[in-house]
């Protein structure tokens, strides 16, 4: 890809002010700041979450009831997901996408500058009312990220405001996502085709799709689960003719396709640090673009694997185990291909590539349990307990969270216009990396053991993997300060960085300054 | 190289107070409505102002965009952005109502004839729809299809036609057809939503009657909501036609209406079909 012009940006203007203060944040309409805003926002939300994650892993440091009563610790776990979720990989992924996409394809802006900004300026009035429910009577919801009724629907005041709070988020994504499509289809620059997209713009058109699919989806179930709560419908009681299953089929067919929302713009993260520090195009990029969608498509059809336990037909769980086990075909299209990219190539090891190759090797080992829990037989002993915990963490926390910060590293660069700290961010990698599986490895012995997930007790044979995992644990939680401080110190004081600090970078964000004019592309550059 | 015409800028607003305003005005809806059901007496006020707020928001925001086109900054490589973002706003819409159609479906046809296989719970219960569950001795007489239903769906399929008949009136220049057709789509849309309330008057069921109960006033009533947005949106258009804002070539604003009125017409003959007939 390269540019023959690249634009003249300080001579153009229409109504381009570049307000300062406080202005510049509340009413921007720069794509930019808002992503600037989003990234802040899912970097407090991580801490807050993870905070929970603390006090929930210091619950079960022992065996026996420490610090919590059940019902505190199950609203800790149910607000750590739901916060992580939808506080702090979403947004966090959105912010990204804000950042990177009008770079990417040579466009000025987003689409629609000014919807950009609500869609950012929802987030925190949702989290607003997400936090205010631990101060409710009765607390903050407790019944899992799921919502699952009957229990969603029996509990206090904080499940209503956590409803209309995930109504104001799915709003916000849908927004969000109608721009990241309108923007990607409309606002390329001459000769960037589809084809030429680089696939981290590819991966965030084919999640904006799956959001606008599926966060509708989700604002029916949950608006079901208010009339149940409140105006005497029976959409999931038994007595009334409904099915408290339903619930879980509607979930889901959201669920999965979030799952995917969550992964896809990491692969996207991915597919664009592992060529840069390879030196070497992507291998395969065409079957990359292809196996993102066919994991878009296939994510529609899987939904019930997460439900073998509630008696469905046999014909049920043996169509959605296949479909399930068939995802890894375009998944391992997408680890053989960056393994494929890698081959020969001529490796450097700076922070983002190390998180990069530790996203490879630990999302795999999520996949791999994945597959694992698609046996209907094998699921059917380990629903709901920590093998499953350790799964989705290996593909959310290593595989997202991991994708997220090698992204953050790579592009500081770009956006902040200074380098943050290599020999900071090793060590940040290597105790996040270690941390990680030392928190999360033994999850998968106390699965396959049986400890149930959710339960602020167990057994005394679990003791031992508890306190092991608590221990990686804190140190995971405290080795993200080291990630704060990097970006913090990085922002303030870093050395200036290069246009193109990396050497095997090749998408167009790098023939801009570091940091980039307010307005990216004035006059679009032309792509060969 | 290959040489696109491309327009040389993309209209980028200058910042705006809406976006926030708007951020407001749902916190307070979503903090007020909870309180409200929780039968907090702070509740309803939030929500007053919260609608309050957000109308201004709508109000402001919208007319700043008209003023843009109007001032002519949108050119065409925005108008197009305007159509994506139409397109994918509806499909959302689409999927929202698939939600619903998906628990009618599921309930119908998966969990109430399993109600009545298993047995268990209630012994004696059979499988029928309309049904208010096994839980309770109610039967539901539901509304005949081929009354007040099929005269709406009369009705909403005239609007449909009498929109496009508008739509001819605009591309051809004849701003009275644009006018008498937005009008009459007013009108029809108007009388849609007062059978429909006239229907849930004299319906001898309630929504807390049962799962058919459930999935009849939620489709329903969220297709109303849609019809009565659909036409304030219509008569927002008429009035701008009226201070003639479209042209033949540029009436972007009034087919993204027309678009989500036919979108609402799809709807109502599912409903129709689904929820009144079959
Ligand atoms: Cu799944």
């Amino acid at each position: 890809m390269n540019t023959t012009t690249i634009s003249d940006t300080a001579s153009h203007h229409d109504e381009h002010d570049a307000p300062t203060g406080i202005a510049r944040w509340l009413a921007s309409t720069n794509h930019k700041d808002i992503g600037t805003l989003y990234l802040w926002f899912s970097l407090f939300m991580f801490f807050f979450a993870g905070a929970l994650a603390m006090l929930v892993r210091a619950e079960l440091f022992q065996p026996g009831l420490q610090l919590f009563q059940p019902e505190v610790f199950n609203q800790l776990t149910t607000m750590h997901g739901l916060i992580m979720i939808f506080g702090a990989i979403m947004p966090a992924l959105v912010g990204f996408a804000n950042w990177q996409i009008p770079l990417m394809i040579g466009a000025p802006d987003m689409a629609f500058p000014r919807l950009n900004n609500w869609s950012f300026w929802l987030l925190p009035a949702a989290g607003i009312l997400l936090i205010a429910t631990f101060f409710v009577p009765g607390g903050a919801i407790s019944g899992g990220w799921t919502m699952y009724p009957p229990l969603y629907i029996q509990g206090g005041m904080a499940y209503d405001i956590s409803i209309l709070a995930i109504h104001i988020l799915g709003i916000s994504s849908i927004m969000g996502a109608i721009n990241i499509i309108t923007t990607i289809l409309n606002m390329r620059a001459p000769g960037m085709t589809l084809m030429k997209m680089p696939l981290f713009v590819w991966t965030w058109l084919i999640t904006a799709f799956l959001l606008v699919a599926v966060m509708p989806v989700l604002a029916a179930a949950i608006t079901m689960l208010l009339t149940d709560r409140h105006f005497g419908t029976h959409f999931f009681n038994a007595a009334g003719g409904g099915d408290p299953v339903m619930f879980q089929h509607i979930f889901w067919f959201f669920g999965h396709p979030e799952v995917y929302i969550m992964i896809l713009p990491a692969f996207g993260i991915i597919s664009t640090t592992i060529p840069a520090f390879a030196r070497k195009p992507l291998f395969g990029y065409a079957s990359m673009v292809y196996a993102v969608a066919s994991i878009a498509f296939l994510s529609f059809i899987v939904w019930a694997h997460h439900m073998f336990t509630t008696g469905m037909p046999v014909g049920g769980q043996l169509f959605f185990m296949y479909t399930t086990m068939l995802i890894a075909i375009p998944t391992g299209v997408k680890v053989f291909n960056w393994v494929a990219t890698l081959w020969r190539g001529s490796i450097t090891f700076e922070t983002p590539m190390l998180f990069s190759i530790a996203f490879v090797c630990l999302f795999t080992i999520g996949g791999f349990s994945g597959l694992v829990l698609a046996l209907v037989p094998v699921d059917i002993q380990l629903q709901d307990t920590y093998y499953v915990v350790a799964h989705f963490h290996y593909v959310l926390f290593s595989g997202s969270a991991m994708a997220i910060m090698a992204g953050v590293y790579y592009w500081l660069p770009k956006w902040s216009g200074r380098m943050y700290n290599e020999t900071l961010g090793k060590l940040h990698f290597w105790l996040t990396a270690i941390a990680f599986n030392i928190t999360f490895f033994p999850m998968h012995f106390l699965g396959l053991a049986g400890m149930p997930r959710r339960i602020p007790d167990y057994a005394l044979q679990f003791a031992d993997f508890n306190m092991i995992s608590s221990i990686g644990g804190f140190m995971l939680g405290v080795s993200q300060l080291l990630f704060l401080y990097n970006v913090v110190q990085c922002i303030r004081r870093g050395t200036p960085a290069a246009d193109k600090p990396w050497e095997g970078a090749d998408t167009l964000e790098w023939t801009l300054s570091s940091p980039p004019p307010y307005h990216s592309f004035v006059t679009p550059p032309h792509i060969k | 190289m290959e040489t696109h015409p491309h327009p040389a800028t993309y209209y980028v607003p200058a910042s705006s107070i809406w976006p926030l305003v708007g951020s407001v005005a749902l916190l307070s809806l979503g903090a007020g409505f909870a309180l409200l059901l929780n039968e907090q007496p702070v509740g309803p006020y939030l929500v007053a102002i919260g609608a309050g707020i957000l109308l201004i928001m709508l109000i402001g925001w919208f007319g700043d965009v008209i003023d843009e086109t109007q001032a002519g900054k949108h050119a065409e490589q925005v108008e197009t952005s305007f159509r994506w973002g139409m397109v994918w706003f509806i499909f959302s819409e689409v999927m929202f109502f698939a939600g619903f159609f998906g628990a009618l479906f599921y309930a119908r046809n998966l969990a109430v004839p399993m109600l009545a296989d298993a047995q268990i719970l209630w012994p004696g219960f059979s499988a029928s729809w309309p049904t208010a569950g096994p839980g309770t001795d109610a039967t539901i007489t539901p509304v005949a299809a081929w009354g007040l239903p099929a005269l709406n769906t009369l009705i909403l399929l005239s609007s449909g036609a009498t929109v496009t008949w508008a739509h001819w009136g605009v591309l051809q220049g004849r701003k009275n057809q644009l006018l008498l057709g937005l009008a009459l789509t007013v009108i029809l849309g108007a009388l849609f939503i007062a059978l429909q309330i006239h229907e849930y008057g004299d319906a001898a069921f309630s929504i807390r009657d049962g799962i058919y109960g459930a999935t009849f006033y939620l489709l329903t009533g969220f297709h109303g909501v849609h019809v009565m947005l659909g036409t304030a949106m219509l008569f927002v258009i008429f009035w701008r036609a009226l201070f003639g804002h479209f042209t033949a070539r540029r009436h972007f604003a009034f087919e993204a209406v027309a678009w989500y009125w036919h979108f609402v017409d799809v709807v109502w003959l599912l409903l129709f079909v689904f929820v009144y007939w079959l």
